[in-house]
């Protein structure tokens, strides 16, 4: 059974009695270990397609179901449950919070689940191991570089261990250097830690880091290739 | 919390203005109510015609004052005779020492015991005023704030010329406020043939309500017995009462005031981390979580002006001033007094202010959709 089963997934917003189509009958299936990278124009719905996968927004008709669960059909409030538990997610801006050092930033995902305070110091060390910034713990985000930043951004992602990982433009605000260093570390976190990713991007070169890409183009799937298969 | 300095400093100024009223203000009403209350003595009681409600109203009869201090449950001083005093209080006007406007002061005559029945008064400068002269004491908070009222000096009321010869204490009570003399020259001197109350020490607090039962029952007289505290409490109400109405009048539109600054500020707060929000969310905390982390910023906000609201209002206490008594019409002195639970009180208020505050902006902060949320820079 794939992982990620869309099915004619509609979502339109209404703006002043007029309905402006986002997304229109998308169908996608994405297996376990997938790496799956989304293109498409500005307007084309890629994001909003990735805001339905994490339960942040509702589709307007179709199904959405991850794993065993119909997210569309979960009440407000199992949704954050569901999120914390299942969904990693990666920001354009990496979106961490000022005040907080790198390690309570990570630590954050980790409050909402029953971890004592030394398993919890165990899984964001380990997080931020993996993302290589285990000697940043205690750094502001102002004191880290923005590849550094989108690195603690990723660590943060996947300190639960979550089911899914979704990335917006990951690579959106860095330059070539730091987002090869960033994409490199999504591939290692697909190929060896078996992470399936979602991936939103403009970015060609970020988008060749994928094991597959599908193209949105006004809120329909136009073609699906598989890189270097 | 942090970029918003000046917002929040406002906020916790503005709640800190409003729990320094509060506190002093009500530190004006536990004060006055103090003075009056330990005036009160739970082994006295007072004697006051019946439905009389204040000594001024009151008459008792020269042949009630025997039948009275014969009853059985009258304390006796060690030469036998009863531990009773018998008075007469009479609002005489004295120019104020600081405007020299004539202000209601009470002069009180009182019988040869009244030393004895209120044990808490102490002459601390001079002597006692010897019984069958025109000496008089004066309490410690009326010296200085009326004219003549020094040791050694002479003041004219009634139709005769006083001699100061001692000044007394009275542990803060009321009586520090008056002028005391003997009762069979006052009388004369202000053309009275009779006494307003009598105050009586019983030989066992436990014996007012029989001492009250024989009091009423007695045919002879029309008179009943209020114990002394219950009676001096009773003094107290109207004002206390009016303090602490205006006290809260005024609070509660300074305090809708500061509630609108910290929904202010709280608002600010959630328009410049809408992203934040919509990052923990998408983190996967609940829409409550968000609410209670706001309402508990708006309140730890609220709780530093609160302290700081205390902290102002502290300086206060024990700093005395002077009111008119409804009850009486005469001028009582007072202190402010600042309990515990006032400041607990005040620190309490504060963050209920906070929580009022914080409430709507911290349920629109759970609301704001996460997508739309995301994409605020």
């Amino acid at each position: 059974m794939a992982l990620i089963d869309l099915r004619d997934v509609t979502k339109s917003y209404r703006r002043d009695q007029i309905e402006i189509p986002v997304l229109d009958g998308v169908t996608i299936t994405v297996d376990g270990g997938d790496f799956l990278g989304l293109m498409g124009p500005s307007g084309s719905g890629k994001s909003t397609l990735l805001n339905l996968l994490a339960g942040i927004d509702r589709p307007t008709r179709g199904s959405i179901r991850i794993g065993e669960v119909e997210i569309s059909r979960l009440s407000e409030r199992a949704l954050a449950g569901w999120r914390a538990r299942h969904i990693g997610f990666i920001f354009q801006l990496y979106n961490l919070i000022p005040v907080l050092t790198a390690f309570e930033n990570v630590e954050l995902p980790l409050l909402l689940t029953s971890l004592s305070k030394k398993q919890r110091r165990d899984h964001v060390m380990t997080a931020l191991g993996i993302v290589g910034l285990g000697d940043r713990e205690k750094h502001y985000p102002r004191q880290l570089s923005g590849g550094q930043e989108q690195r603690v951004a990723i660590a943060r992602a996947i300190v639960t261990d979550p089911t899914l990982l979704l990335a917006d433009e990951p690579t959106g605000d860095l330059d070539a250097k730091s987002a090869g260093e960033v994409l490199t570390l999504l591939q290692r976190l697909n190929q060896e830690f078996k992470k399936t990713i979602v991936m939103v991007t403009h970015d060609p070169h970020a988008a060749e880091r994928a094991a597959r890409l599908l193209h949105l183009e006004k809120g329909t799937l136009v073609e699906q290739v598989k890189v270097g298969a | 919390m942090i970029v918003r300095k000046g917002t929040a400093a406002m906020t916790a100024g503005g709640i800190a203005m409003v729990v320094a009223v509060f506190v002093m203000t009500l530190a004006i009403a536990q004060g006055f109510r103090q003075t009056l209350v330990v005036s009160g003595s739970p082994q006295n009681a007072i004697v006051l015609r019946k439905s009389a409600t204040a000594e001024t109203v009151s008459a008792v009869l020269r042949s009630d004052v025997p039948i009275v201090e014969a009853l059985p449950q009258v304390a006796r001083g060690p030469d036998g005779r009863p531990l009773s005093s018998s008075e007469l209080v009479v609002i005489i006007a004295l120019p104020r020492q600081s405007d020299n406007q004539p202000a209601n002061v009470p002069a009180r005559g009182v019988g040869p015991k009244a030393f004895e029945v209120r044990d808490n008064l102490k002459v601390v400068d001079g002597r006692r005023f010897a019984p069958g002269t025109r000496e008089i004491n004066v309490g410690k908070a009326a010296v200085g704030r009326f004219k003549g009222l020094t040791l050694g000096s002479t003041v004219k009321f009634g139709s005769a010329t006083w001699n100061v010869v001692g000044i007394f204490t009275a542990d803060d009570a009321a009586f520090e406020s008056e002028v005391w003399g003997d009762v069979d020259l006052m009388m004369p001197a202000f053309q009275r043939d009779g006494y307003q109350s009598m105050t009586v020490k019983l030989a066992d607090p436990s014996m007012f309500e029989s001492f009250n039962a024989t009091v009423t029952g007695d045919p002879r007289l029309y008179l009943e017995a209020q114990r002394e505290q219950d009676y001096y409490a009773e003094q107290s109400r109207a004002l206390t009462t009016v303090i602490r109405v205006f006290g809260t009048f005024v609070t509660l539109i300074l305090a809708i005031g500061a509630v609108f600054g910290a929904m202010n500020t709280m608002y600010a707060a959630v328009a410049y981390r809408t992203r934040e929000i919509g990052t923990l969310r998408a983190l996967g905390f609940s829409g409550s979580r968000i609410v209670a982390a706001f309402l508990a910023e708006s309140m730890a906000l609220a709780l530093v002006g609160g302290v700081l609201g205390c902290l102002l209002a502290l300086p206060v206490h024990g700093m005395s001033t002077g009111t008119t008594n409804f009850s009486s019409f005469s001028e009582v002195a007072f202190k402010f007094r600042i309990t515990p639970a006032l400041l607990a009180g005040g620190l309490i208020f504060s963050v209920v202010m906070g929580a009022v505050g914080g409430l709507l902006p911290a349920i629109r902060a759970a609301r704001i959709p996460v997508a739309r949320a995301l994409r605020e820079i």
